[in-house]
C-alpha cells in the first residue's frame, strides 16, 4: 500500500459534499421526509465508526476483528453516563471516548504483541469476551441493552431534535476527518503507515514500534467510542448487539467497499453499504443477496475500493 | 589499550539441533573495519542478528560502548549508536529517496518526539535538509526526488547506507553491501565504505574477497558457527586453517 497523499481536488469536493449535508435536513423536512433525517445520522455515525477502524486498519495495517467492542463500549458508556446524570455532551463524549480508548489499550497491550492471523483471532476473542460480559451484566440490562433516558445535551441545549443529533454527528465526523487526513501527513501518520509496510525496517531505524502501533490502536478505539456514544443517542439504547463481532465485520465490509488506507474510504463504504440496505430492503427481504454481489463487484473490479476509483494516490 | 567499541562474549545459539554459533568471542574496535568472513551457512547473518538485536542468544553477552545491551531490543541499540544495513535491500519503494532517509532522520532522539500528530512532516524543512546530506555523502544528490522502488539495485543498496547513515550511528553493521551488484557499483560502494570508514566504525560482512581484503583493518573467519581465526588481513590469508576451511575456494 502506498503512503497517504490527499488526492488534488479532494478538498473542494469534501467541501461541496459538506454543504450538501449542511443543507440536508431542511430539504428533508420542506419534502415531509423526516425520517430520513435519522437515517443520515446513522449513515454519518458508521462513517465515523468505519474511519476509526480506518486509522487502525488503513493507516497502521492492524487487521483487527474486534473493533466493534470499542464501538459498543462508547455506546455503554454514554448510556452510563446519561443514567447517572451526566447529560452534557462536552462531558460525557469525551468520557465516552476515554473509556473505549482505555479498554482499546489494555486489549492492545496484549493482543499487539502476536502477528498475523493470531492478532485477528485474539482481537476477536477480547471483543466476545466483552460481549459476553455486557450479555450478562444484569445491572446494565443484560441482553436487552441499556436504555438512555433521553438524548444528552450539548452546550445546555437538547439533541431531542432529529436534525440537532444530526448536525452534531456530522460536527463530530467533519472533526475526525480532519484530524484523520493531518495525521496521515504529520510525523505521526509517517510513522504508522511506515510500520505498516515494514516493521522491522523501523525497528532498525530506532522507532520503538510496539508503543507507535498501541497508540494508533488506542486511538482508533477512543474515535470508535465516540461513534457508539453518538449511537446510542440516536436508537435511545447501548444494545450488547453492537459488540457483535459480526458488527467489527460491518465496518471491516464498510471500509473495504469503501478504500482501506483512503482518507473518505469510512465514509464512502458507509453510504454505500447503508444506502443499498435500505434500498434494497425496500423491494426484498433478502436485501442480503444484493449486498454478497456487491462486496463480489468491488473486489473484481475496484480492489482497492470505491474512493480508490475518485482519487488517485500518489503510488 | 582502551574498551572495544562492541565486545561479544561467549555467545552462543542453537536452532534445534543445530548450532549456529558456538561461544563466539568477537570485537570491534573503535575506529576498525572489522570484515567477517566465511563460507554460506557458516552463521554471519544470524550473528548479525545477534549483534542488532533481531534475535536473542541462548547464552553470552553483547557489550556495546561500555553497556550491557544482551537484552536490549533492536530499538534501543540504534539509539545507542549501532546501525545496520541488510543483506537483501529494505528501503521503502513507494517512498522517494529523500523520504526515506528523511524517516530515518525522524526517528532519532535528538531530532524530537515523533508523537506529533498536527503538523505534516514535509514542513519541517529541517529533517529534509539533513537527508540531503546523507545522499549527498552517499552520491545520490541528484536524485533525491525519485522514488525508491525507481532507483537501480545499487542506488538502492546507497540509499540503505544513507538511511543507517542517518541515525549517526557509532558502530555500522553491513550486510553484504555488495550483494548483486555489478562490478562498477562494486567499485562504487567500495570507495563509499573507505570514506565512512573515516568516521565511523563497521563491521563487514561480506563475499567479495578484493572489497575485504582492501577496506578491513581486521578480519575475522566464522566457519560452522565457530570462529576460527581473527587477525590482520595479512595474517588471515596465512592462516593454514582458514585457506583449509574457506579461502582456498578464494585465492
Amino acid at each position: 500500500m502506498a503512503f497517504y497523499r490527499p488526492a488534488p481536488y479532494q478538498k473542494p469536493l469534501a467541501g461541496i459534499l459538506l454543504l450538501a449535508l449542511l443543507a440536508l435536513p431542511t430539504v428533508l423536512t420542506a419534502f415531509g421526509q423526516e425520517f430520513y433525517i435519522g437515517f443520515a445520522t446513522r449513515v454519518l455515525i458508521f462513517a465515523l465508526a468505519a474511519s476509526s477502524l480506518n486509522l487502525v486498519l488503513g493507516f497502521g495495517g492492524m487487521f483487527s476483528l474486534g473493533h466493534a467492542a470499542f464501538f459498543g463500549a462508547g455506546a455503554y458508556a454514554a448510556a452510563i453516563c446519561l443514567n447517572s446524570g451526566i447529560s452534557e455532551a462536552l462531558f460525557a463524549l469525551p468520557l465516552s471516548m476515554l473509556a473505549a480508548g482505555l479498554f482499546a489499550l489494555m486489549v492492545g497491550a496484549v493482543s499487539l504483541r502476536t502477528r498475523g492471523v493470531y492478532f485477528i483471532m485474539i482481537t476477536l476473542a477480547f471483543a466476545q469476551m466483552a460481549y459476553y460480559l455486557f450479555v450478562s451484566a444484569r445491572s446494565w440490562g443484560g441482553d436487552d441493552g441499556l436504555p438512555l433516558p433521553a438524548r444528552m445535551t450539548l452546550g445546555g441545549l437538547p439533541l431531542a431534535g432529529d436534525a440537532a443529533l444530526f448536525y452534531t454527528a456530522l460536527g463530530c465526523l467533519g472533526l475526525v476527518i480532519v484530524l484523520l487526513g493531518r495525521l496521515a501527513e504529520a510525523r505521526f501518520g509517517r510513522v504508522i503507515q511506515a510500520i505498516r509496510e515494514n516493521e522491522t525496517r523501523m525497528e532498525a531505524l530506532g522507532y520503538p514500534v510496539f508503543r507507535y502501533r498501541l497508540l494508533c490502536f488506542a486511538l482508533g478505539g477512543a474515535l470508535a467510542g465516540l461513534a457508539g456514544a453518538l449511537l446510542a443517542n440516536l436508537s435511545g439504547l447501548a444494545s450488547p448487539n453492537l459488540l457483535q463481532w459480526t458488527q467489527s465485520g460491518t465496518l471491516l465490509v464498510m471500509l473495504i467497499i469503501g478504500g482501506v488506507g483512503y482518507l473518505y474510504g469510512g465514509v464512502v463504504g458507509a453510504v454505500v453499504l447503508l444506502g443499498l440496505e435500505e434500498v434494497l430492503a425496500g423491494f426484498t427481504l433478502h436485501w442480503h443477496i444484493g449486498l454478497g454481489l456487491l462486496l463480489l463487484g468491488v473486489v473484481l473490479f475496484a480492489p482497492k475500493g470505491v474512493a480508490a476509483l475518485f482519487g488517485k494516490r500518489h503510488d | 589499550m582502551t574498551e572495544p567499541l562492541l565486545d561479544v562474549r561467549q555467545l552462543s545459539r542453537r536452532f534445534a539441533a543445530v548450532d549456529a554459533l558456538k561461544t563466539l568471542n568477537f570485537s570491534v574496535e573503535a575506529g576498525e573495519v572489522h570484515a567477517l568472513i566465511g563460507p554460506n551457512g557458516a552463521g554471519k547473518t544470524t550473528f548479525i542478528h545477534h549483534v542488532s538485536g533481531a534475535l536473542q542468544p541462548d547464552s553470552g553477552s553483547i557489550h556495546f560502548a561500555g553497556r550491557d545491551v544482551t537484552r536490549r531490543s533492536m530499538h534501543q541499540r540504534v539509539a545507542a549508536g549501532m546501525a545496520r544495513s541488510y543483506q537483501i535491500t529494505n528501503v521503502f519503494r513507494g517512498l522517494s529517496a529523500l523520504d526515506n532517509v528523511a524517516l530515518a532522520v525522524q526517528g532519532r532522539a535528538d531530532s524530537g518526539s515523533s508523537f506529533r500528530f498536527w503538523r505534516p512532516v514535509r514542513c519541517e524543512t529541517a529533517l529534509f535538509d539533513e537527508a540531503r546530506g546523507y545522499l549527498a555523502q552517499v552520491g545520490l544528490a541528484d536524485q533525491v526526488e525519485t522514488v525508491a522502488g525507481n532507483l537501480s539495485h545499487g542506488e538502492q543498496r546507497a540509499l540503505e547506507l544513507a538511511m543507517a547513515l542517518a541515525t549517526r550511528p557509532k558502530l555500522l553493521l553491513l550486510d553484504e553491501p555488495m550483494a548483486g551488484t555489478g562490478p562498477e557499483e562494486s567499485a562504487r560502494m567500495v570507495e563509499l565504505i573507505e570514506q565512512l570508514a573515516r568516521h565511523v566504525t563497521i563491521l563487514l560482512v561480506e563475499h567479495d574477497m578484493a572489497a575485504v581484503f582492501r577496506l578491513a583493518d581486521r578480519i575475522s573467519v566464522l566457519v560452522n558457527g565457530q570462529l576460527i581465526c581473527t587477525g590482520t588481513p595479512e595474517a588471515v590469508r596465512q592462516n593454514a586453517d582458514v585457506r583449509r576451511a574457506y579461502l582456498g575456494d578464494h585465492l
